[in-house]
């Protein structure tokens, strides 16, 4: 499906321009921030701060003004950040009420989709091929607009069924709130796919989170300026891209969970080329698993989902298991139980109970951590398996690589076994076949080995994996994607999440449509913060063409295309030197 | 968060890239919108919602159902074996307790095709309801099969195939076939000599709308199915009962399609026919999926819904009541009616002519089946497509009798190779096919 071609090879020259200037990646983690600096020839310096969650303006400003010791501020050429920033407030909840209207027509009942007492369901109703069935009431949009007022609400999410093919009920709906609301946020902008439950939950989200997230970034803008940063900040999204600080202020939900995107990027410049390969974030609690094929992650089909939490928010595909350095580890019915509980740090660093990290520093792969401590959880363990402590540490150290192995190869036989809708697919569709495996996060380096063992399938650690995340950041290239559907019979091309339409003629073909979404693509990336350069990553990952037959007779066609610029690494820092070492971990 | 009261299971095969030709009914994009909605309405989000990659059937699987002439390379495309195959995964995420219902939704149809398969007939090649039967009959040890085609047209093609087989009752709605194509599904077809009654062709009225269907369902299918005790219930869930279908003339909606399914609660349900592939196979595949995940469906109704305007006359009731009664009654004297039909070990012969319309061939058959009192009976027949093959076709049923299978095989190893084509042996006990060598 992934008919990946460049366009436009002329733009390959800047890369070679770019040697002198340097890059700012920031990662903010649950329990501590990593800073790195790049420039074109390698990485320079990286520090780390700890996380205040409750001050992550603070904890940014502290990580940007310690890396950026001894460097002249004029020389740093972008700024890429992912905070959790957004994450943090759709886990806690503490996000601001805002109104939602959703028109749904028929199906589902849309009260189940209700996200709180501020959600309101009017008439209108738009059919799967953009036609309208009935019509908007403006009585009733106003009578809901008195409502949300008195209930002093400032934001509001307009959302319809079917509202990516054909807009115009939200459109309208917005033109009648503006003048009572601070800002509107309608459904068919959040992504061009279709699935109206999720479209609600994240129009909401960015509605929630939008003044939260403006005023974070201004806030960071601002000083930064003061200290004689200019360079333009962007924002890492879910979907391993950036997008300039503006766009993001737009849509901030598109920055929820942008860490585990952070570390799959920074796994890239370590893969191999025309080559399938898996990308494990061991830490201390969880394993993220990613994939990349030929140095390009897999995006989630339809959107992020984490838990009963699904959006249309673009995202990598990653799956996380509950098993890490610090997983506990007990003897249930005869048998090693590793994770997904964590009950605190390893025993050989002042923890409790055992973990994978004292069999290793038990078993001397590990130098650090207090090895008599670990010894004694080993201990703990091998007791009751009434087995040798040696044979005890190595049973952890393998079950654990054994654990992660399985679910990786699960993730793996799940993707491969998604359904597909034509033939061609089915017969040649292509299957994703492992063939390296690049480990990141702290203890990666010392599982490296044993993971080998059990895949059979070449493994290491990345270098400097422990900041792979903040290097990530700083490497990624901006994405976006624009979704166009051309109508000969109703003689329309829209890219309707762009708000663009154009009249079309009958004997509209493919290249049009092609032509027609690379202009919009090309402008959408822009004004996203791209460079020129990175225009030519674009791949075509969904084209359909079908005629449209009304009693017997052909009266005309329909082709649906979605293009991306895919994640990967931004331009000029493709080759960049990672092997300079010392620092690793 | 929406949880499907059922677990449900859903293939979904729309064959983006398969069609008869451009412009035929049953073409690329008929499963478009609906795809369309269901990915709209989030149904891959709802708990309890599973989604399975279709399976592809092999020879062998078509084998225990099809006579395919000359083979049945011949006879399918890719698309057909992927098609039937949508319908074995479901029936094996059922067997294997995934699911507790399943929908395969997928194309092309195949309920017109017969046992012995030619070509292709009303746009069907291969069968992927008796396909899917027979897989799990052999491979699950499955007995007892009821079989409701709710497709507007008569199921010809798998009422031909379970014509004598007494463990599968195969009950069919449709259009009346005076009106409408294949011409066929009567009152009075109940069956083979030693299946009489297991077979229930019910034709209905022009107009017929969703009261006519209930009033069916609730008085002579759910009855018939009840009194059967069958291990196992599919649907053949046509949908050109719709109003807006362009290729038939009934008044069912929805509405309708849901509330039946919710009466006849399938264990599996196939997707058949369907031509109105905007005005109603995207609120109808909706509406099924919905009941059969035991979801609310009552906001699952047609923009252009009138249910003044669809209602079906006093005379389409009535109409209705009489064959409801005349149905019933023949199924309460089955075993009467059988005793009738026939002595044990007696031979009866039957000629016909079949028309395949999508290929434009005919088939001449002599059909003989050996009237037996405790199986379904060795079926031979011998067929002559023109323009094809002459082929003799011999087929031992599920759980036959040690009479008939001997009978199988003697007719097998007697038959004159000179005088064929090709001569086909299915053994269904041992589950084997054999094609004499000349």
């Amino acid at each position: 499906m992934q008919n990946t071609f460049k366009l436009f090879n002329k733009f390959y020259f800047s890369k070679y321009y770019r040697k002198n200037s340097m890059i700012i990646g920031l990662d903010v983690g649950g329990t501590h921030t990593d800073v790195v600096l790049l420039s074109g020839k390698g990485f320079i310096k990286r520090v780390k701060v700890p996380t205040d969650p409750s001050d992550l303006f603070n904890t940014v400003l502290t990580g940007i003004t310690e890396l950026l010791i001894n460097i002249a501020p004029e020389k740093i050429e972008k700024i890429i950040l992912s905070t959790t920033l957004t994450t943090n407030a759709v886990i806690q909840q503490n996000v601001n009420p805002v109104g939602v209207i959703v028109s749904s027509g028929p199906g589902i009942n849309p009260e189940f989709f209700g996200t709180d007492e501020h959600y309101y369901i009017v008439k209108g109703a738009i059919d799967h091929r953009g036609r309208e069935t009935q019509k908007i009431n403006e009585r009733e949009i106003e009578d809901v607009a008195e409502k949300l007022k008195k209930a002093g609400i400032e934001y509001v999410a307009v959302v319809g069924k079917f509202s990516v093919r054909n807009p115009s009920h939200e459109i309208l709906i917005k033109r009648i709130l503006s003048k009572h609301f601070k800002k509107i946020f309608m459904g068919h902008n959040v992504s061009g796919n279709l699935n109206f439950p999720r479209r609600i939950s994240t129009a909401h989200l960015n509605a929630a989170v939008y003044s939260m997230h403006k005023e974070f970034f201004t806030a960071v803008k601002e000083s930064l300026d003061k200290k004689g940063i200019t360079a333009p900040i962007q924002v890492l999204k879910a979907d391993g891209g950036t997008m300039s600080l503006d766009a993001s202020i737009e849509f901030p939900a598109q920055t929820v969970l942008s860490g585990p995107a952070a570390s799959i990027v920074g796994a890239i410049p370590h893969a191999e080329e025309n080559k399938d390969t898996l990308v494990l974030d061991i830490g201390g609690t969880t394993t993220d698993i990613a994939i990349l094929v030929n140095k390009t992650p897999i995006l989630e089909p339809v959107g992020m989902r984490r838990g009963i939490y699904k959006s249309l928010i673009r995202s990598l595909k990653t799956y996380s298991k509950g098993i890490g350095g610090d997983s506990f580890v007990k003897v249930q019915d005869g048998n090693l139980v590793i994770g997904p509980e964590r009950r605190g740090s390893a025993m050989a660093f002042g923890g409790s109970d055992p973990t994978p990290t004292d069999a290793i520093v038990y078993l001397g792969i590990m130098d650090s951590g207090d090895k008599e401590l670990a010894g004694r959880g080993i201990a703990q363990i091998a007791d009751q398996l009434n087995i040798s402590r040696d044979n005890a540490a190595n049973q952890i150290l393998k079950t654990t690589c054994k654990i992660i192995v399985d679910q990786s190869m699960k993730m793996v036989e799940r993707i491969n076994k998604k359904p597909v809708y034509t033939v061609h697919e089915f017969m040649e569709g292509y299957k994703i076949k492992p063939e390296r495996i690049l480990l990141l996060g702290g203890p990666a380096k010392y599982f490296a080995h044993q993971i080998k063992e059990i895949s059979g399938i070449e493994t290491r650690a990345v270098p400097l994996s422990s900041v792979a995340n903040a290097i990530g950041a700083a490497l990624a290239r901006t994405t976006c994607e624009v979704s166009l559907i051309a109508d000969t019979e109703q003689g329309i091309a829209t890219i309707h999440e762009e708000d663009y339409a154009e009249p079309i003629s009958k004997s509209y073909t493919e290249d049009d449509a092609m032509e027609t979404a690379y202009t919009i693509l090309k402008e959408k990336a822009l004004s996203l913060g791209a460079s020129e350069d990175e225009l030519e990553e674009v791949e075509v990952i969904e084209f359909q063409e079908f005629n449209i037959v009304r009693n017997f007779s052909p009266k005309g066609k329909i082709f649906r295309m979605k293009i991306q610029i895919k994640p990967g690494l931004a331009h000029g820092y493709e080759k960049m030197k990672f092997e300079t070492t010392g620092l690793n971990n | 968060m929406l949880k499907a009261k059922n677990k449900t299971g859903l293939v979904f095969f729309p064959a983006f890239d398969w069609a008869i030709d451009p412009i035929h009914p049953e073409r690329e994009e008929r499963l478009l919108y609906t795809q369309d909605q269901v990915a709209e309405e989030g149904i891959f989000d709802i708990e309890g919602i599973i989604e399975f990659k279709p399976d592809i059937v092999t020879k062998d699987d078509i084998r225990r159902t099809h006579f395919c002439v000359p083979d049945e390379k011949t006879v399918t495309t890719e698309s057909h074996l992927i098609s039937a195959g949508g319908a074995v995964s479901i029936a094996k995420a059922v067997m294997e307790k995934k699911i507790e219902t399943g929908f395969a939704l997928v194309r092309p149809p195949g309920h017109h095709s017969m046992r012995i398969t030619h070509g292709g007939r009303g746009f069907c090649h291969i069968n992927m309801e008796a396909i899917m039967v027979e897989y799990i009959r052999s491979e699950y040890g499955i007995k007892r099969v009821a079989i409701v085609d709710t497709d507007c047209h008569h199921g010809d093609g798998t009422n031909n195939i379970f014509w004598h087989d007494p463990n599968v009752l195969f009950i069919s709605m449709h259009q009346d076939g005076r009106t409408m194509y294949p011409g066929s599904g009567f009152p009075n077809e109940l069956g083979g000599p030693n299946a009489i009654g297991t077979n229930l062709n019910i034709p209905l009225p022009p107009g017929t709308s969703a009261e006519g269907y209930l009033y069916l369902m609730e008085n002579t299918v759910m009855p018939a199915i009840e009194d059967f005790k069958p291990d196992i219930i599919v649907n053949s869930a046509g949908q050109d009962n719709h109003y807006t279908d362009p290729l038939t003339n009934m008044n069912f909606s929805a509405q309708g399609y849901a509330d039946l399914t919710t009466m006849l609660k399938p264990d599996i349900a196939v997707l058949e026919g369907g031509y109105s592939i905007e005005g109603a196979l995207p609120y109808v595949n909706l509406g099924i999926i919905l009941a059969m995940a035991g979801l609310d469906y009552s906001g699952v109704i047609e923009p252009d819904f009138n249910p003044e305007k669809l209602r079906q006359s006093q005379l389409i009731t009535d109409k209705i009541k009489s064959t409801s009664e005349q149905i019933n009654k023949s199924f309460q004297n089955r075993e009467e009616l059988r005793e009738k039909a026939g002595k044990h070990g007696e031979i009866q012969q039957k000629t016909r002519e079949i028309y395949y319309d999508t290929d434009n061939l005919y088939e001449r058959q002599n059909e003989k089946i050996r009237v037996c009192r405790d199986c379904g009976g060795t079926l031979e027949i011998n067929s002559k497509a023109t323009p094809g093959q002459h082929i003799l076709a011999i087929h031992i049923p599920h759980q036959a009798c040690d009479e008939c299978i001997e009978a199988g095989y003697d007719i097998f190893d007697k038959a004159d190779t000179e005088k064929y084509d090709n001569i086909f042996l299915q053994d269904r006990p041992k589950d084997i096919y054999k094609i004499k060598e000349k």
